[in-house]
């Protein structure tokens, strides 16, 4: 007996919906063998990780704190994903957003212009659109992989966030640490639940998707971003530009992770300082992936990924585990999930040897 | 018969999913024998062929190799039997020399290696040059080559797959004088192909296959055509008669000494094409793949940009510089050669097939797509050419090959070009389908289309075709007339002995 796979005549819709589910719950299983291996307390541990969250208001809104940022630096990134445009340096996109974003209140302090966050917003989308065209330009002019290019550059944005912090954009007045000083309130957004720390940038990050959603599923530049992922020799033959897609893709991925590096400073934050460079462009990646790239599939992935980044918190805390232990459960979840994500798309069949 | 034969099919059936490719086969081969496997694209002879070679393992039947049945797990398997195959697409390394690609199968001295390929050379009529690269080598060479690499195993049995589907008239003669010498040292060859006139040549037994069962065993010496081809499509053969076209009306694509430099080691350069062709003709582009075919047509779709405007006319205007889009907008359309890929998008609907090139046609609203307009050409599109599917939501990647032409033909041709290139129309197409194929171009003649066909099949371009130019090399030969010109002066063009 052994099993083959065999491609469906199309995707198919209800394992669309049963592989995220069905990875979750490979995944639980192999954490509790994991985490009894560890000699933890393998149920409390899992009750920690994916229960807590729910469990007091406070810290489901500290989910969706998690998950604004999530959310849309992943929209962006499936776009460009869709199209075969790798940008993995959104990182540094998002840093680049907060700096940009974090110059207005660090020079005008008392600044009482009622523009002030709006402006901040702006300066961070533009500057993370820019950061991001930048490996457009080189990838469409001199054929420089954008996954290199995208990648590198974070690592440079952290050195100009280094810089900055450690030099010119310190507060004078903050006892030497690498901190700005703290905004004013007009350069704080709203919040969305009073005694929460959600803020507004979770509307930006539901907009984003409705954007996103929207145009890769109903708008032709979507459809023609799809064909050149999937069939770029397909892109070429109907005479869609090649070049356009990187800069469209890479352009939107930048443009989504500097609103969420501005909202970042403009909201949890405070002040710009270095635990910005949290690793939300990199989480974003995993993400977009577990998403499937649909802006829907990405609205549940990324408040999944939130559940367990706050879940983890409380589970080192109460069950002791590791801060490894986590980040292997969320590796084991993007494991499970792309192995079962291939009965969208195949069905398995049982070959059971015909005695000769 | 007294003697037990070389290798003996006994009810040997093959299913993939929902397709049943074999059905009960049986067959016998003899040593000494030409035996020809005849079955229309989709019959199921490539099936049979992987079953007998060990590729892939029968779900049942029995197989005997002098009359002991054996198991082929694995084609190493057959090898060790004696059974060699010699593939329609060749598995040969450009970069290395013919004896470098032999000895990566063959245990052995390079030197003894290539004396060993003369020696086979001069026996059975094989010339080729033990040490020259590759990718130099013409594709009847090539073969060669690969006939060379089997009989180095001393097979018995020798399969060779739609062997002359990619050779010019000229090579076709001499690999059949190369296979006559092989049945008379007692070697038993399986022939297979799609092209009766060979068959009844050559062959002294054919099985017919059709819808995965033998239909037929004959002597193909003793039927004519029509009625080896009534056993293999299970009809009457569709009549080929055509009308004669009007007068050609006026230019719509001219190629001005079009010159094109290889993009890779292994293209092709384009030097100095010109060409003329007009509304209300087809133009037949013959000759061999790999002579520049891909670059010409990916030159005039506008997938590749000329390096002056004026190299390319389309419609009056000068194109070399437009994109595949722009040139569409003039009434320009292309049938690809790649259906998967290129012309269609594997992952994707049907549907979403139809916005690839038709998004003009009034399916779009603001950017955005309008599914029903999407759906509804596709529902025509799939009714009007007979394309096999459940429907419009079907993807691209689970049709076979030919519904697929019919498909991304279909959709050129609603687009109702003034221009049509196509590439290899009727590449495995069943014989019914291509007929409507072609039945299908020349209607778009007689409504005054100009259309561009590049093709290997030389019949096929007679059948449709008013001229025919051979292009060898990169070089362009003059326009030849249908009706005055014949296979044997368009075969010498094709091996470049006239230019």
């Amino acid at each position: 007996m052994k099993l083959r796979l065999i491609r469906r005549d199309s995707a198919s819709r209800l394992a669309m919906f049963t592989a995220p589910v069905l990875a979750l719950v490979l995944t639980c299983l192999a954490s509790l063998v994991l985490f009894a291996a560890l000699g933890k307390p393998a149920g409390a541990a899992l009750h920690a990780l994916l229960l807590k969250p729910f469990l007091s208001w406070y810290s489901f809104s500290e989910v969706l704190l998690k998950m604004a940022p999530l959310l849309l630096i992943a929209q962006g990134l499936a776009i460009g994903f869709r199209a075969n445009v790798f940008n993995i340096g959104a990182e540094g996109q998002f840093i680049v957003g907060a700096l940009c974003a974090s110059s207005l209140p660090v020079y005008f302090p008392d600044g009482d212009f009622p523009m002030m966050l709006p402006a901040m917003i702006a300066f961070g989308a533009l500057g993370g659109t820019v950061y991001a065209l930048i490996a457009a330009a080189l990838r469409t002019r001199f054929g420089a992989s954008e996954i290199l290019v995208t990648l590198m550059m974070a690592l440079i944005a952290v050195q100009i966030l280094n810089y900055l912090l450690l030099g010119p954009w310190k507060d004078p007045r903050g006892f030497n640490f690498p901190q700005t000083v703290m905004f004013p309130d007009n350069a704080m957004l709203p919040i969305l639940f009073d005694g929460t720390r959600t803020n507004i940038s979770l509307l930006f990050a539901l907009l984003a998707s409705v954007f996103a959603y929207l145009m890769m599923q109903h708008h032709f530049r979507g459809y023609q971003l799809r064909t050149a992922g999937l069939a770029p020799r397909a892109a070429l033959y109907a005479g869609f530009s090649a070049p356009k897609m990187v800069w469209l893709g890479l352009g939107l991925g930048g443009l989504a992770a500097g609103i969420a590096g501005a909202s970042e400073v403009a909201g949890p934050l405070g002040q710009l300082q270095r635990s910005v460079t949290s690793g939300y462009g990199y989480a974003a990646i995993i993400v977009a992936y577990v998403g499937g790239l649909n802006p829907l599939g990405i609205i549940a992935s990324s408040f999944l990924i939130s559940v367990i980044y706050i879940g983890g918190d409380s589970a080192t805390v109460s069950a002791g585990l590791p801060v490894a232990a986590v980040e292997v459960f969320q590796g084991l979840l993007l494991f499970f999930y792309l192995l079962t994500f291939t009965l969208i798309r195949f069905r398995i069949e049982i070959d059971r040897k015909v005695p000769a | 018969m007294s003697q037990p034969a070389l290798l003996r099919l006994s009810k040997v059936s093959k299913r993939y999913g929902t397709v049943q490719a074999n059905h009960h086969i049986d067959l016998e081969v003899h040593s000494g024998s030409i035996h020809a496997v005849l079955g229309e694209n989709g019959a199921g002879k490539s099936t049979l062929m992987k079953l007998i070679y060990g590729v892939e393992q029968p779900d049942s039947g029995h197989i005997y190799w002098n009359g002991q049945e054996v198991h082929l797990a694995r084609p190493s398997d057959a090898q060790a039997l004696g059974i060699g195959m010699v593939f329609q697409h060749f598995s040969l390394f450009e970069t290395l020399s013919v004896v470098q690609n032999v000895s990566l199968m063959i245990p052995g001295k390079p030197a003894e290696l290539a004396q060993k390929i003369t020696g086979l050379g001069d026996q059975f009529g094989l010339s080729v040059d033990p040490h020259a690269m590759v990718h130099r080598l013409s594709v009847g060479e090539r073969q060669r080559v690969e006939i060379i690499r089997c009989l180095l195993l001393n097979p018995k049995l020798l399969i060779l797959d739609e062997p002359t589907s990619v050779l010019p008239p000229q090579s076709v003669r001499r690999l059949f004088e190369t296979l006559r010498k092989l049945q008379a040292e007692g070697m038993a060859i399986l022939f297979i192909s799609h092209k009766l006139d060979e068959i009844r040549e050559l062959c002294d037994t054919a099985s017919v296959l059709r819808g995965g069962e033998v239909t037929g065993r004959v002597d193909p010496r003793e039927h004519d055509a029509r009625s080896l081809a009534q056993l293999m499509i299970g009809r009457e053969m569709p009549n080929v008669a055509h009308a004669a076209p009007r007068p050609p009306g006026e230019e719509r694509l001219r190629l001005n000494a079009l010159s094109h430099p290889r993009a890779s080691r292994f293209g092709t350069a384009l030097d100095g094409i010109d060409l003329k062709l007009r509304s209300g003709e087809i133009i037949g582009i013959a000759g061999i793949s790999g002579n520049g075919q891909q670059e010409l047509a990916a030159l005039i779709s506008g997938e590749t940009r000329a390096h002056e405007p004026g190299m390319i006319e389309i419609m009056g205007k000068k194109v070399g510089h437009l994109g595949p889009m722009a040139r569409r907008k003039l009434g320009f359309a292309f049938v690809p050669e790649e259906r998967l890929g290129r012309g269609a998008v594997p992952e994707m609907s049907l549907a979403d097939n139809s916005l690839l090139t038709a998004h003009s046609r009034n399916m779009l609203s603001r950017g955005f797509i309008k599914r029903a307009a999407e759906r509804a050409f596709t529902r025509e599109c799939i009714q009007a050419f007979d394309v096999r599917t459940p429907g419009p939501d079907a993807e691209a990647g689970a049709m076979s090959g030919g519904n697929l032409q019919k498909f991304i033909l279909g959709r050129e041709i609603m687009l109702n070009p003034d221009v049509m290139l196509v590439s290899q129309p009727t590449w495995g197409v069943d014989i019914g389908a291509a007929t409507a194929i072609r039945r299908r171009l020349l209607d778009m003649r007689d409504q005054g289309c100009a259309i561009l066909v590049f093709s290997e099949e030389m019949d096929e371009l007679f059948e449709i075709c008013s001229k025919l130019h051979v292009l060898h090399k990169g070089h362009l030969s003059p326009a030849l007339d249908a009706a005055e010109t014949t296979p044997q002066e368009i075969g010498r063009y094709m091996i470049g002995a006239e230019t």
